[in-house]
């Protein structure tokens, strides 16, 4: 009999080649689908572009259509009320408490690969596979799961994957993980799927149309508890106040657009306080900052670190790794101490220690 | 795929077809194309047809053939009686009473009516999943227009007590529609014997095909179509007949069911003694015969179906949402059960081609899978 694979699959192009692969390399491959938000319920953050995302209909459509296309058994498995509750509120908790939050992390720490284990066992399937771009390897020595980046860098997806435990490693596949995005693109035109010329999804699966704080305001008023507007003062570096704003959830760090001010040079969010209501804009090299602190420490690839040590620090998804000094602090902090002061430094992110293609480990920027 | 052909315990979602009632809907579909509107040979043919099974259909209702409304199923036909009768009843204030373990099909009828100012009752249900007649007594108000009750429960078989619900309505004038979908057939659905009427019925519940379905209207109750065309079914449906189906219908409701009460008694026997604290929803009900809804508490049902799929056992749990995942059922929140329980279930619903092996080799599988998932902390 040969080996059971449960493959995750969005109805995206990724996930449907690995499908289509793991299949005609001889293993018995069984899809599933996981349903984790309705896109028909917060009307007001409704897009048309909510075709190509996670969970629409259209998706689960692609995913079916691919699964009859090679001949697996296919399932679409509900996990609306964990994902709710697992990353959506922790998502707009964030967001109230002035945090920029990175809801993928939580779905693959608490989701994707933790409740779909249970589903894939129920399936008899002892390994689990997905569509990310990122690898396994085992340490001869130790024995320990260690967790790489990709070959193809431009799509790498450890600084989404740096929760998870060596159990999770262990039963998990990223066969994609020596491929580049466009040798996957080839493979799934040879395979004939028919999600071959679909294109990619970059927001946040469950706010279609991108604007979180409309996406928080609609969840809000829907859970009963509508937020009253709380505008604040808009403060300069110094402390003068430029202006008014709609209330601290609708800025991030490091954001330009929508400030509502107007300035000889490019204004940008700095801070934001959602005790006193205050968002700080600055220049951008008021945005530079020589270190940070990060909490709740995850070691994947190592058991975890002793003394200070050289390490390239990703601070956001699509920020160059850059150098520096990490050192252990109390209650499992670090801090790094950047070689060059890095931008945007933002409450909420990850920030993901690499040692090369090795991902240490991560935890989560104060 | 799969490489052995799966034995088939989801007979309440639909029923095979009968090799009878097949033969009739391919012989009918070759050789019977007419129009059974038109004045020729070919139109008297199909009329032919068309009125064999409407009295094949009475027969199996107790109803007189002028009685019967061919539809496209069972949504339209609870559309058809609910959407109809309260268009045809001429009050200002309307007010309609059902309960909150219907279909969707009459669920989201009564909603409609709801958008559009009528005023909706849902009767509520206990564990027993059956509705109190003095429930529907303190509910009825002077411009109560129609009560809508199905006749069995799709989920867990619940029963309803129609005969007694009928009586009240009648005591008051008011229309009175059961949903009889689930239980044409598979217990007594003598309309006159239930004392409903509008009662609607689905082909392919009863070993007939998708696509034919009917509504009993009685004689003197009225009801406005809601599709609008030619001067068919009594100017109560338009639109072409679907000759086949309806023909293979009327061969199909003439067929007794096989009675598959022991087979479902040993099932859930089978089941209850091997896995423990398993427990029968609505066990102290009466039920149909041939369902059984099983709570396997704390465990997944969605995990415990797609296991028993991959084992060769095609069973069912909640309803499927749009996406095609499974949200809590509806019937069993009614019954005060809570997500998790609701989520914790799955019906096995027998029919005609399930055997004793097949029953027994169930029993076997959901067993090995229920102790799996307890190894494996599916079991929270």
């Amino acid at each position: 009999m040969p080996e059971r694979i449960a493959v995750a699959m969005s109805g995206g192009l990724d996930s449907s080649v690995v499908a289509a692969k793991l299949k005609r390399e001889g293993y018995d491959v069984v899809g599933m689908t996981m349903q984790l938000w309705n896109q028909r319920r917060l009307p007001e953050v409704a897009s048309d572009q909510a075709t190509g995302r996670c969970c629409s209909l259209d998706d689960v459509y692609d995913a079916r259509h691919v699964a009859g296309q090679i001949g697996i058994p296919f399932y679409v498995v509900n996990y609306e009320k964990q994902f709710e509750e697992r990353v959506v509120q922790p998502f707009v908790q964030d967001y109230l408490e002035g945090r920029t939050p990175i809801p993928c992390t939580l779905c693959n720490n608490f989701i994707k690969f933790d409740q779909f284990f249970d589903i894939a066992d129920a399936a008899g399937a002892a390994m689990v596979a997905t569509g990310h771009y990122a690898r396994v390897t085992q340490n001869a020595e130790t024995g320990r799961q260690e967790l790489r980046t990709a070959f193809d860098l431009t799509k790498d997806q450890t600084y989404f994957l740096f929760g998870l435990t060596q159990q999770q490693l262990a039963r998990t596949m990223f066969p994609l993980g020596e491929t580049r995005k466009s040798e996957t693109r080839e493979l799934a035109r040879s395979y004939g799927l028919a999600v071959a010329e679909k294109g990619e999804s970059y927001e946040i699966c469950f706010v279609p149309n991108g604007d979180y704080a409309q996406f928080i305001d609609a969840y809000l008023r829907e859970q009963g508890s509508p937020r009253e507007p709380r505008p604040g003062p808009l403060l300069s570096s110094d402390g003068r106040k430029l202006g008014e704003h709609r209330g601290v959830h609708h800025f991030t760090v490091g954001q330009r657009k929508g400030l509502g001010v107007s300035s000889p040079e490019p204004l940008y969010v700095i801070a934001t306080d959602p005790q006193s209501h205050t968002v700080t804009v600055g220049s951008n090299q008021d945005l530079l900052r020589p270190s940070l602190t990060a909490r709740d420490m995850h070691w994947v690839s190592i058991d975890g670190l002793q003394a200070p040590t050289r390490a390239q620090v990703k601070i956001r998804n699509r920020h160059m790794p850059a150098w520096a000094t990490v050192e252990p602090l109390e209650g499992n902090h670090i801090r790094a101490l950047f070689d060059q002061p890095q931008r945007a430094v933002t409450p909420g992110q990850a920030a993901v220690l690499y040692d090369g293609d090795l991902v240490l480990g991560g935890g989560w920027i104060e | 795929m799969l490489e052995s052909v799966p034995f088939y315990f989801d007979h309440n979602a639909t029923t095979p077809v009968d090799p009878q009632a097949l033969e009739t809907f391919t012989e009918t579909a070759r050789d019977v194309y007419g129009n059974a509107s038109s004045i020729h040979h070919f139109g008297q043919a199909a009329k032919q047809h068309l009125e064999t099974a409407r009295r094949g259909v009475a027969g199996r209702l107790g109803a007189s053939p002028r009685e019967i409304v061919f539809t496209s199923g069972g949504t339209e036909s609870n559309n058809l009686a609910i959407l109809g009768s309260v268009r045809a009843s001429n009050t200002t204030r309307k007010h309609v009473i059902t309960t909150q373990i219907e279909h969707p099909a009459v669920l989201n009828a009564c909603q409609e009516l709801h958008r559009q100012g009528v005023e909706i009752t849902f009767l509520r249900v206990g564990a027993a999943c059956v509705v109190d007649p003095d429930d529907l007594k303190r509910e009825l108000r002077p411009h109560t227009v129609l009560i809508s009750v199905m006749h069995a429960n799709n989920e867990t078989g619940a029963i309803q007590p129609i005969p007694q619900l009928a009586a009240i309505a009648r005591e008051h004038g008011i229309t009175f529609h059961s949903d009889g979908v689930q239980a044409a057939g598979r217990v007594d659905s003598h309309v006159s014997r239930l004392g409903v009427d509008l009662y609607s019925i689905s082909a392919h519940k009863m070993n007939g095909l998708k696509g034919a379905g009917a509504l009993f209207v009685r004689e003197k109750t009225h009801v406005h179509p809601v599709l609008f065309g030619g001067h068919q079914e009594r100017d109560r449906r338009p639109g072409t007949e679907n000759i086949p189906a309806i023909a293979a219908f009327g061969v199909a409701a003439e067929l007794p069911l096989p009675d598959t009460s022991a087979l479902r008694d040993r099932l859930e026997k089978g089941i209850l003694a091997s896995v423990p604290n398993a427990r029968v929803n609505a066990a102290v009900s009466p039920r149909l015969p041939n369902t059984t809804n099983i709570c396997f508490p704390g465990a997944s049902g969605e995990a415990i179906l797609i296991a028993l799929d991959l084992a060769g056992f095609a069973v069912s749990s909640g309803a499927a949402c749009s996406s095609g995942s499974i949200e809590p059922s509806h019937v069993l929140l009614a019954m005060g059960q809570s997500h998790n329980q609701a989520q914790s279930s799955l019906r096995f619903s027998l029919g005609a081609g399930n055997t004793i092996d097949q029953v027994d080799a169930l029993i076997h599988a959901v067993s090995k899978v229920a102790h799996a998932h307890h190894r494996e902390k599916i079991y929270a």
